[in-house]
């Protein structure tokens, strides 16, 4: 099984909100996917020339303040960590794929999930009610997010096994389905210099994504390559700085649903998901078609 | 729809699902196999909850205001269920008997194994409606997604918009009606003529449904009878 919901505000209401009602959403897919669950929120956009890591560490007693003092010393600044459970997210004074090699090759012991300058994202196993809790999901203003809930069937529950994977800077992936041809593809994506820290069958869907945009595809255009290149079942949500995109396999196995007021557009596996939000009595609901991408962005929304 | 008179409308039973436990209501459902009850009920707020008026048996009227999840009015027997809004996967799924009508759309394998009742659908149906249908009939104002109809053994599934890929793929003895296009046929289903008893038999499919309609627009789909045995001329199909 597992869950997946997703929200894109239109409005300043749901942008004040947008934890309360991601929260909401989530623990109404619960029960679809109770081994860990994870989020990635667009949030806080960091200044002009600087970037914004999200690290996690396996270690509770972390100190993140020294982390952040070796960042400052490495680059310029001063960094405050803010800190949510086993993560924390730190503003640094240089661009995102410099902080993010700076971390792994002088923290080892920490794990990058998100570099970028508005994605944060955060993930750890257990039920996803108890997640939202410990992250103070509710606390979080943004412009959009995902969330997943996961039913492990590939590979191990781990924090670093949850989703949302990120898949380059200010990207990530959510998935309900599994992947049959994972380790043929991850061999061949490894081959192209894509580095994989897990053997989860998404964080090769993620690399995938990340390989063709940096061969120059556009996010729709991966996706598509999706369709050709991935054998399995698949619902993903993709998230950017700009907003999320849907695809679901040709055959679509994995349940998704769509649904757009005025003030927000939103996708959850199941109706339930989104009928946690306010006005979704009226929404226009839809069943995203198979093998079609879906892309929600703020130009095309104002346009 | 009647408008219902003051006493009738006082007959009916009114369950909010914001306050009753969806397992309360189911419960109080399934005694009225046993017992007599309220004969019309309405069901408000269901919030996308799974598995909502499952399992009755009983002549009566249940009217749900709002969007439902999986498994709606599955296993149904002789009730009639009115969803007004959406449905989710597994609609009146395994129907034996009785009716279910849904104002909006729904989601995939509608009417799967039904067999028997009437299953009308306003809007649009997605994949696999009336997959291994044993007798039901089912009426979709709308268009169906792809492989619906797979494996469909008897009963009819009338289409008034489009159907999707790979329609009736080993079919057994269902008939299909479709209005509209039909992307691509499955395997040993082909089109087939459409003779004064098939117009009857949908003209009155139509009336039951409502919906309004002429037959004579419609096609007929149905097996050609080729994967029944094994075949090795076939193999390639099965």
């Amino acid at each position: 099984m597992c869950g997946i919901v997703g929200l894109f505000g239109k409005s300043a209401g749901i942008e004040e909100r947008l934890g309360v009602h991601l929260a909401a959403m989530l623990a109404q897919m619960n029960d679809r996917g109770p081994d860990s669950a994870g989020v990635a929120v667009y949030r806080d956009p960091a200044p002009a020339g600087s970037s914004k890591l999200t690290l996690y560490s396996a270690d509770p007693q972390e100190d993140w303040a020294s982390v952040a003092a070796q960042l400052g010393e490495a680059f310029a600044g001063a960094p405050e960590p803010d800190v949510r459970a086993s993560h924390a997210v730190l503003v640094v004074d240089a661009d995102a794929a410099a902080a993010e090699a700076w971390v792994r090759a002088n923290r080892p012991d920490l794990r990058v999930m998100s570099a970028g300058s508005v994605i944060e994202i955060y993930k750890e196993t257990g039920l996803p009610r108890d997640f939202a809790e410990e992250f103070r999901l509710t606390d979080l203003r943004g412009t959009h997010a995902l969330g997943h809930t996961r039913m492990a069937t590939e590979s191990r529950v781990t924090t670093e096994g949850s989703h949302p994977f990120s898949t380059g800077l200010d990207l990530c992936l959510v998935h309900n389905g599994s992947l049959s041809n994972h380790n043929r593809l991850r061999r061949s994506l490894r081959r192209e210099g894509i580095e994989f820290q897990t053997e989860n069958d998404t964080e090769v869907a993620a690399g995938y994504l990340a390989w063709q945009m940096r061969e120059g595809a556009t996010l729709e255009q991966a996706l598509e390559g999706c369709l050709e290149d991935l054998d399995g079942f698949y619902t993903f949500a993709v998230g950017t700085a700009e907003g999320f995109a849907v695809l679901r396999d040709p055959i679509a196995c994995k349940p998704a649903v769509l649904a757009e007021t005025d003030d927000w557009v939103a996708m959850g596996s199941e109706w339930r998901a989104i009928a946690a939000l306010p006005g979704s009595a009226e929404a226009r609901m839809w069943e995203p078609e198979p093998g079609v991408v879906y892309v929600w962005e703020r130009e095309k929304v104002a346009a | 729809m009647a408008i219902a008179t003051r006493e009738q409308q006082a007959a009916v039973e009114l369950v909010d699902l914001e306050k009753t436990p969806l397992r309360e209501l189911n419960r109080r459902l399934h005694e009225l196999a046993r017992a007599p009850g309220p004969e019309a009920w309405r069901i408000v707020n269901p919030s996308g909850a799974h598995a909502v008026a499952c399992g009755l048996d009983a002549d009566v009227e249940i009217e749900i205001d709002g969007h439902v999840g999986y498994y709606c009015a599955g296993m149904n027997k002789r009730a009639t269920v009115r969803i007004h809004g959406n449905a989710s996967t597994g609609l009146a799924e395994n129907m034996m008997s009785g009716r279910v009508v849904v104002d909006g759309n729904v989601s995939q394998s509608a009417g799967a194994t039904g067999h028997g009742g009437l299953l009308v659908v306003r809007g649009d149906a997605s994949a696999r409606c009336g997959i291994s249908m044993k007798g039901i009939d089912i009426v979709v104002g709308g268009s169906v997604g792809h492989m619906s109809a797979f494996m469909a053994q008897t009963g009819c599934l009338v289409v008034c918009g489009d159907a999707g890929e790979a329609l009736g793929d080993s079919i057994y003895e269902a008939r299909l009606y479709v209005r509209g296009s039909v992307a691509s046929l499955g395997a040993d289903c082909v089109e087939k003529e459409l003779r004064d008893e098939h117009r009857a038999q949908l003209g009155a499919l139509l009336d039951a449904a409502g919906i309004d309609a002429d037959p004579g627009r419609f096609r007929r789909y149905g097996s050609a009878r080729q994967l029944y045995n094994f075949h090795i001329d076939h193999a390639g199909s099965y």
